[in-house]
């Protein structure tokens, strides 16, 4: 069977959700590969759970050459490694980063790529949401070899083992691709809450708020929720950047996204219109994004978000 | 230091946007402007140009002819000469192809020592063409920056990554993409919209760049779109007024009946 090259997406060995989505999706399309870029101490845990969650093959690529330079040796990496094998696709994880790996790579093996699939299929055939949500697109890859990035939460991770045979990979690096240099990484503080892409639940918090975010943040930590924010709460210096939803922030698509004093700007919506389930607390019953709702409380979140909270920590008792 | 800036001429997010019949952006009925992503990348290349002596902001916009909007707000914002790229063949393009015409149209210019981008077309928004233009032309690209810092030559970014923030460094010639992060986009001056008027702007053929136009357009892109489908609207959903705790109520009853408690 054709191998599909996934490229994990990991923290320091530690394999993010994402990685498992793709194996999965990897699995629709032919033999799983995971392409495992790290050192060698980092290998053993990732290789085997990945191999628990459906890699027939792990590639062990040392990052001695590819770590402290930002995305071009990556590409290499799987251009090299899709050469090599045959690949029949290539699935990297949507992110920033992500994105930009495949764009090189498509370059240099000179193949169509798709970005931001929130689903794809045999064929393949990938599914995207453009125009801030309003539109479903099917597409595919004519030429070469199918890049397709993928957006979390796209796929469940299966828990089916794969024959997880290890290959170590030698990658050839260039001059060329060691020009743009990591000079220091500062990793995130862990909140101690869900990532906000791969939540189940996401509530986030606007300019509504008026820089109190307690409300928002208890309420989510009643529901086990990631938190987030608009544009707006972020531009005041409430809440990291890192919490902001939309389009230049993060899309998320939870099962239930609770937006409180959030107007509902075309930006926002972009970044959570594909939530399944929407709610919205916000004082003005004009706001626009109680057109998105399925349910909407017309309030204020100061009142509303700690009483719910209360009720449902005693329910939960 | 020449500085080209990319701008891009996008339809406006807040319409109505459509696909024609054959699945490419109805980018003809639609009102367009500079993707306001690309004004700070505009920003970002007159601080440059600021800092540096001797320093020339290029804007460089492809696109079809109303297209020219583009690069006139980047010459009213303070750019210094305009280049756009128009042809027929161009349209339906995918990033591939753009990036391809960009990078055609930056060395026929002789070359830069910073390209600047936006982080995404805000209609587009796919943020490949950065990457793809240092893929390229060969440079080192410093991507998503929320803040830039340089010396002459030498370039440090902040980039605020999905689990770490990262400082990279890099030296000119490169590629330098900037967020929403990266600093306010001034406006246009009425002395700016006036200068603008005399500005030279540049208008290239495919011919001109040496690109052949079976490389570009719809028929040579490298994806094809199988089918568009308009979400279906979402079927309006309970709204319930707070009063003395009626909403919390609603909202747990609600959260309960879902079973997300
Ligand atoms: C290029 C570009 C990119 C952008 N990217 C993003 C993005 O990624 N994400 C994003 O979010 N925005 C983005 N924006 C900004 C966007 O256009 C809006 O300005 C922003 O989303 C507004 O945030 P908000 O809803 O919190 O604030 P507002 O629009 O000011 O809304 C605040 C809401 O809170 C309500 N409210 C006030 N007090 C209370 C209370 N006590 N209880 C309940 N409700 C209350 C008000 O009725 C109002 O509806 C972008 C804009 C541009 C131009
Ligand atoms: N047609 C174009 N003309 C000029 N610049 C462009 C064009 N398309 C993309 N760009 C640049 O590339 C950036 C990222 O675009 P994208 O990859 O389409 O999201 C934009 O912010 C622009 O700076």
């Amino acid at each position: 069977m054709t191998e599909i090259l996934v490229l994990v997406d990991h923290v320091d060995g530690a394999v993010r959700k994402p990685a498992y989505e793709l194996l999965a999706i990897a699995k629709r399309l032919g033999s799983p590969s995971a392409v495992f870029i790290g050192t060698a101490d980092q290998v053993g845990a990732a290789a085997e759970s990945l191999t628990k969650f459906g890699a027939d093959k792990v590639y062990v690529v040392d990052d001695a050459a590819v770590k402290g330079y930002l995305v071009a040796p990556k590409a290499e990496v799987l251009a090299q490694l899709a050469q090599k094998a045959g690949a029949g696709a290539v699935l990297i994880t949507s992110s920033a980063e992500g994105k930009e790996v495949a764009g090189r790579l498509a370059i240099k093996l000179q193949s169509g790529v798709i970005t931001d699939a929130v689903d794809v299929q045999a064929g393949p055939v990938t599914t995207q949401s453009v125009f801030a949500g309003n539109y479903t697109v099917q597409a595919k890859v004519t030429k070469g070899t199918p890049i397709i990035t993928v957006k979390p939460n796209a796929a469940a991770p299966e828990e089916t083992a794969g024959a997880g045979a290890r290959e170590d990979f030698v990658p050839t690096i260039s001059d060329s691709a060691r020009k743009a240099r990591i000079v220091a990484s500062q990793p995130r503080v862990a909140s101690g809450r869900p990532e906000l892409t791969e939540a189940a639940i996401v509530v986030s918090g606007g300019r509504g708020t008026g820089g109190n975010f307690e409300p928002v943040e208890q309420f989510a930590d009643s529901l086990g929720a990631a938190v987030g924010a608009s544009r707006a709460a972020v531009d005041s210096g409430w809440v990291p950047h890192a919490y902001q939803v939309g389009q230049t922030g993060k899309t998320v698509s939870p099962q239930l996204y609770v937006a409180a004093g959030i107007s509902g700007a075309i930006q926002h919506r972009a970044g959570m219109q594909t939530s399944k389930t929407i709610v919205a607390v916000n004082k003005d019953e004009e706001a626009p994004l109680f057109e998105l709702v399925d349910l909407g409380i017309v309030g204020d979140l100061h009142a509303v978000l700690p009483a719910a909270t209360e009720a449902i920590v005693a329910r939960k008792g | 230091m020449k500085i080209v800036v990319c701008v891009k001429h996008v339809t406006d997010a807040t319409a109505d946007q459509k696909f024609e019949a054959d699945n490419t952006v109805d980018r003809v009925n639609v009102d367009g402007l500079l993707s306001e992503l690309d004004e700070y990348a505009v920003e970002q290349s007159l601080q440059l140009k600021e800092k540096n002596e001797d320093a020339e902001v290029v804007a460089l916009c492809v696109g079809p002819e109303k297209a020219a909007d583009a690069v006139r707000k980047a010459l009213q914002m303070g750019a210094d000469s305009g280049v756009h790229v128009s042809d027929e063949a161009i349209a339906g393009s995918d990033a591939i192809a753009t990036a391809k015409v960009l990078a055609a149209a930056v060395n026929k210019m002789g070359g830069a020592d910073v390209v600047v981008t936006g982080m995404a077309s805000t209609d587009g928004a796919m943020s490949v063409v950065p990457a793809m233009l240092a893929e390229l032309l060969d440079l080192p690209q410093v991507t998503f920056a929320s803040v830039v810092e340089s010396q002459g030559a030498e370039f440090r970014i902040k980039r605020d990554g999905d689990v770490a923030t990262e400082i990279i460094g890099a030296t000119a010639p490169l590629v330098l993409s900037v967020t929403d992060q990266s600093g306010e986009a001034r406006y246009p001056s009425f002395k700016g919209i006036m200068a603008a008027k005399k500005k030279p702007v540049e208008n290239w053929s495919l011919s001109d760049l040496g690109v052949d136009a079976s490389e570009v357009g719809l028929g040579a892109a490298w994806t094809a779109v199988v089918e568009t489908t308009a979400r279906p609207a979402r079927t309006a959903g309970e709204i319930v007024t707070d009063e003395g705790g009626s909403g919390a109520q609603a909202l747990v009853n609600f959260l309960a009946g879902k079973k997300f408690i």
